[in-house]
């Protein structure tokens, strides 16, 4: 075959190979943008389904604070009005007052629901802050029931028949009514942000979530954090090489892809049943997310000890440090960026957690804010799990905007490591 | 005194020892610092660790068996009436003597028997503490004291105070070892106490799997069935699903990312699927259910499927995009570990990039990206929230996506959630499905990290 013929050969495949080259490099272009179509659409449905939660549908009602109900004894002591005032018949009282028209009583009752079955605890509140109302009448914004928060955000069709609408047609005409007064409005929730969980949506709360979320990610993070790095040292600086040290690596090694619900089944099995320790308790969850994040941060403080030169060992042990000396005063400052950028990973990972968490009870309905670390409490990923499976459609979207919150919180700690990575990574 | 206080107290007490110890080591070396086989902080530590390392020690133990003690001595104390009923019963007035100890709520009205007892209850452990802190500070001055006379030139300070912290390194490292075994003791023994009551061939060859037990004995369906099958089934079902999404897109990714794309690309797209890797599983759980789920189904009616508002596809997909990310970053790394010398190789003999790749590079590579994929499936198993949110919960032994099935996990997570008599086989079962997720986790493990092992060394 001559040199020609062979040319010839190869022209006439070019074609077909150019062709084949082009596809597969448009496989490659498809795959990343099904991956980033997946990253948008799951963000465009829980920010779109989400956002109108951070504003809360709040009802002006001229209230009365009438003695004869707050105050039937005439004692003028807070604590025992505090304890026996029906601030819900005020409340009540006001809503009759303002639609005169409606006598029946199951449109009265109807009536009731305008508002939250808490506005009567806001009631206490304001007059606990000022105790000069007693006896007046004032205009007060309460918050309104969720349903009605429904209507107004337009998440209740009002389009559909009557009969398939869980909000009937005369409440939405006391709710036009309350419109064409100014009565009613939207306004930034605070609530949400401030309140433990309720079973009432428009008086359920993150506080509570969070504050559980802090106190084990403390827990985990004060025992983690120590234990993983000296491993870390033990293993990169003092391990000798044999059969012990293979088994411990393997170990974590295999620790690290275990699934997380085991840790959950290896903590209710030994923190709650053989130690007996409490249940739903920040501290249980902490030891367990500690066991869990283990792996990570040992293996990111690993990578971070074998980055620092060797010379800068030999500089050390050569002007006469101990061996002990030379790590903790030379390769330990050198690597704790690395080491820390592992363990803001590995909080993440922790504060994202929720199936361990489940298995020793950090699942119950809580609605006080926990104090410590032995209170009953539950976590963000687990208020939102326990609110994904409310029927109610105003949860649906306090669980968006709850995700909302803790993917803030993760993108934060994550942006944290990426910073402190660029800050201080050195090339050697 | 409380614990934590106690702590502190601790803590203040051998700051101050390290001080002294400090101190001395200067006095005995009439202030010349070089005379002193170690430097003078050493000495300061040294007495500080024996201060505070045997109290501490005492106060681990005495709070571990503080609660038993007390609780036997409180049950050998109430009258013999109370005592006899039973272990459950006993177990439920103990409580309420506890609670009533500490000013909470009780089950029943509390009788004076009850009143007394939970009086001797608080009244012990009112002791009890006292004696802790008493002993541990004793026991923590003694051992100062005695570490404090130690002290002299000669004396080896830094190497004692060194190898202490040795033995912490060590320990902590060897915690991995004790996580392990802790997880297969508690997994395997409450699993034994399970198939005690079950026989282990019913289980793991049944093919039924409905875990109510009866509450009375005449109860229709009263014997309930623990045939895993099923739920194997579905969780392969579930996980086949899944990795026909991720693992092409994955591997392509990979492979675009680390042969094609610039660097410009990169630096946009890298961050993206790492933020994809971050998303916690319960709000993959929640879009499975929320958004994924209802557009399948209503896709399928469109079609004329019938398709379940549970159905195993909708899980399997969303997992699938949550192992995407997974998979990239194994393949990529396994990608980026062929010699350049290789692909240069193939350039030279005028073969195009796809050709390289497809005839040279994932050969090269196909071992680390097998051991990748194993990873990624050991992953999908035991993947716990997107299933518990998004698969059903009835056991259907089906090979069709469109069905609902359940998965292990599933299974664990509503046995165990609430609150039931711990030995009755329905929790114990829980703890049998563990024991199976966790060996075939591992032996899944155990074979990927060995090959993308052997893979590595291969190029090294």
């Amino acid at each position: 075959m001559s040199n020609q013929e062979s040319m010839n050969r190869v022209r006439a495949g070019l074609a077909r190979r150019y062709a084949a080259e082009r596809r597969f490099r448009m496989y490659g272009v498809i795959a990343i943008l099904l991956s980033l179509a997946f990253l948008l659409m799951l963000f465009v449905s829980i920010i779109g389904n989400g956002y109108t939660a951070f504003q809360q549908t709040y009802i002006k009602l001229d209230v009365n604070f009438d003695p004869a109900m707050l105050d039937p004894t005439g004692s003028g002591d807070m604590k025992i009005i505090n304890r026996t005032g029906d601030f819900q018949g005020v409340i009540k009282q006001a809503l009759r007052d303002a639609f005169p028209g409606v006598t029946k009583r199951g449109d009265k009752r109807n009536l009731y629901g305008l508002v939250s079955g808490g506005a009567g605890f806001e009631l206490r509140d304001r007059l606990h802050a000022d105790p000069g109302l007693m006896g007046r009448t004032v205009s007060i914004w309460v918050t309104a029931d969720a349903e009605i928060d429904m209507v107004v955000k337009g998440h209740i069709d009002r389009e559909v028949p009557e009969d398939d609408r869980r909000v009937k047609d005369q409440t939405i005409a006391w709710i036009d009514a309350l419109v064409a007064e100014d009565r009613l409005e939207k306004r930034f929730n605070i609530t949400f942000f401030t309140a433990g969980d309720s079973r009432n949506p428009e008086q359920a709360g993150i506080w509570g979530a969070a504050v559980g979320s802090v106190y084990t990610l403390i827990v985990t993070l004060v025992l983690s954090f120590p234990i993983g790095v000296a491993a870390a040292i033990y293993l990169e600086e003092f391990a000798p090489t044999n059969r012990f040290t293979d088994f411990i690596e393997v170990n974590i090694n295999n620790l690290a892809a275990v699934p997380s619900i085991v840790f959950g089944l290896l903590g209710l099995a030994v923190f709650i049943n053989f130690f007996g320790m409490p249940r739903s308790a920040p501290m249980v969850g902490g030891l367990v997310l500690t066991l869990m994040t283990l792996p990570t941060i040992i293996i990111a403080s690993r990578a971070a000890l074998k980055s620092v030169p060797p010379s800068i060992r030999e500089a050390a042990l050569g002007i006469g440090a101990s061996k002990m000396q030379m790590v903790f005063h030379h390769v330990l400052p050198l690597a704790m960026p690395g080491m820390l950028t592992g363990a803001i990973i590995g909080m993440a990972q922790a504060l994202g957690e929720t199936a361990p968490l489940l298995m020793i009870g950090m699942v119950a309905f809580i609605v006080d804010i926990p104090g410590g670390v032995f209170d009953p409490s539950t976590v963000l990923p687990v208020q939102i799990y326990l609110w994904a499976d409310s029927p109610e459609r105003a949860f649906v979207e306090r669980t968006s905007a709850a995700i909302m919150v803790l993917l803030a919180f993760l993108v934060t700690m994550n942006a944290l490591a990426v910073l402190l990575r660029k800050r201080f990574e050195k090339r050697w | 005194m409380q614990t934590s206080t106690l702590i502190i107290v601790l803590l203040l007490l051998s700051s101050a020892l390290y001080y002294l110890g400090r101190q001395r080591s200067l006095t005995v070396a009439n202030g010349e610092a070089r005379k002193l086989h170690s430097l003078p902080s050493y000495y300061g530590y040294y007495a500080a660790l024996w201060c505070l390392l045997p109290a501490l020690a005492i106060l681990a133990i005495w709070n571990g068996f503080e609660t038993k003690v007390i609780t036997t001595l409180v049950v050998n104390g109430l009258p013999d009436a109370v005592r006899n009923v039973g272990d459950a019963k006993l177990g439920l007035i103990v409580n309420d003597i506890r609670n009533l100890a500490t000013g909470g709520m009780t089950s029943v009205d509390p009788d004076p028997a009850m009143i007394a007892a939970a009086k001797h209850y608080a009244d012990l452990r009112g002791i009890s503490h006292a004696a802790l802190a008493v002993v541990a500070l004793v026991i923590a001055s003694i051992g100062g004291f005695f570490a404090w006379r130690h002290i002299a030139t000669g004396h080896r300070a830094r190497n004692k105070v060194e190898s202490i912290v040795k033995g912490f390194l060590l320990s902590s490292s060897t915690l991995a070892i004790f996580t392990t075994v802790g997880i297969v003791l508690s997994v395997l023994f409450e699993a034994v106490r399970f198939f005690n009551q079950i026989p282990i061939t019913d289980f793991l060859f049944g093919l039924q799997w409905s875990p109510q037990m009866a509450i009375r004995a005449d109860q229709v369906g009263s014997s309930g069935a623990f045939g895993v099958i099923p739920l194997f089934v579905g969780t392969m079902l579930i996980s086949l699903i899944a990795m026909v999404v991720a693992a092409p897109t994955g591997l392509m990714a990979a492979i675009y990312l680390s042969e094609y794309a610039n660097r410009k690309v990169r630096a946009v797209v890298k961050p993206m699927m790492e933020i994809l890797a971050g998303i916690p599983t319960v709000v993959y759980g929640f879009f499975a259910a929320l958004t994924v789920a209802p557009f399948l189904r209503d896709t399928g009616g469109i079609l004329g499927l019938d398709v379940s508002s549970e159905s195993a596809l909708a899980a399997g997909l969303v997992m699938g995009i949550m192992i995407i990310p997974f998979v990239s970053s194994l393949s990529d790394d396994v990608i980026n570990a062929v010699p350049q010398a290789m692909r240069d190789g193939a350039y030279g003999l005028g073969a195009t990039r796809s050709e390289t790749i497809r005839n040279v590079i994932i050969p090269a590579a196909l071992p680390g990206i097998v051991g990748g994929m194993l990873l990624a499936v050991s992953r999908a198993i035991g993947e716990t929230m997107i299933v518990v949110m998004a698969a059903g919960l009835s056991a259907n032994l089906t090979a069709n996506p469109l069905e609902a099935v359940t998965t292990v996990t599933v299974q664990i997570v509503t046995l165990l959630v609430g609150d039931q008599e711990f030995d009755s086989p329905k929790t114990l079962a829980a703890f049998a499905l563990g024991l199976s997720l966790f060996v075939t986790t591992l032996i899944l493990n155990v074979v990927a990290l060995h090959v993308v092992r052997k893979y590595r060394e291969q190029y090294e």
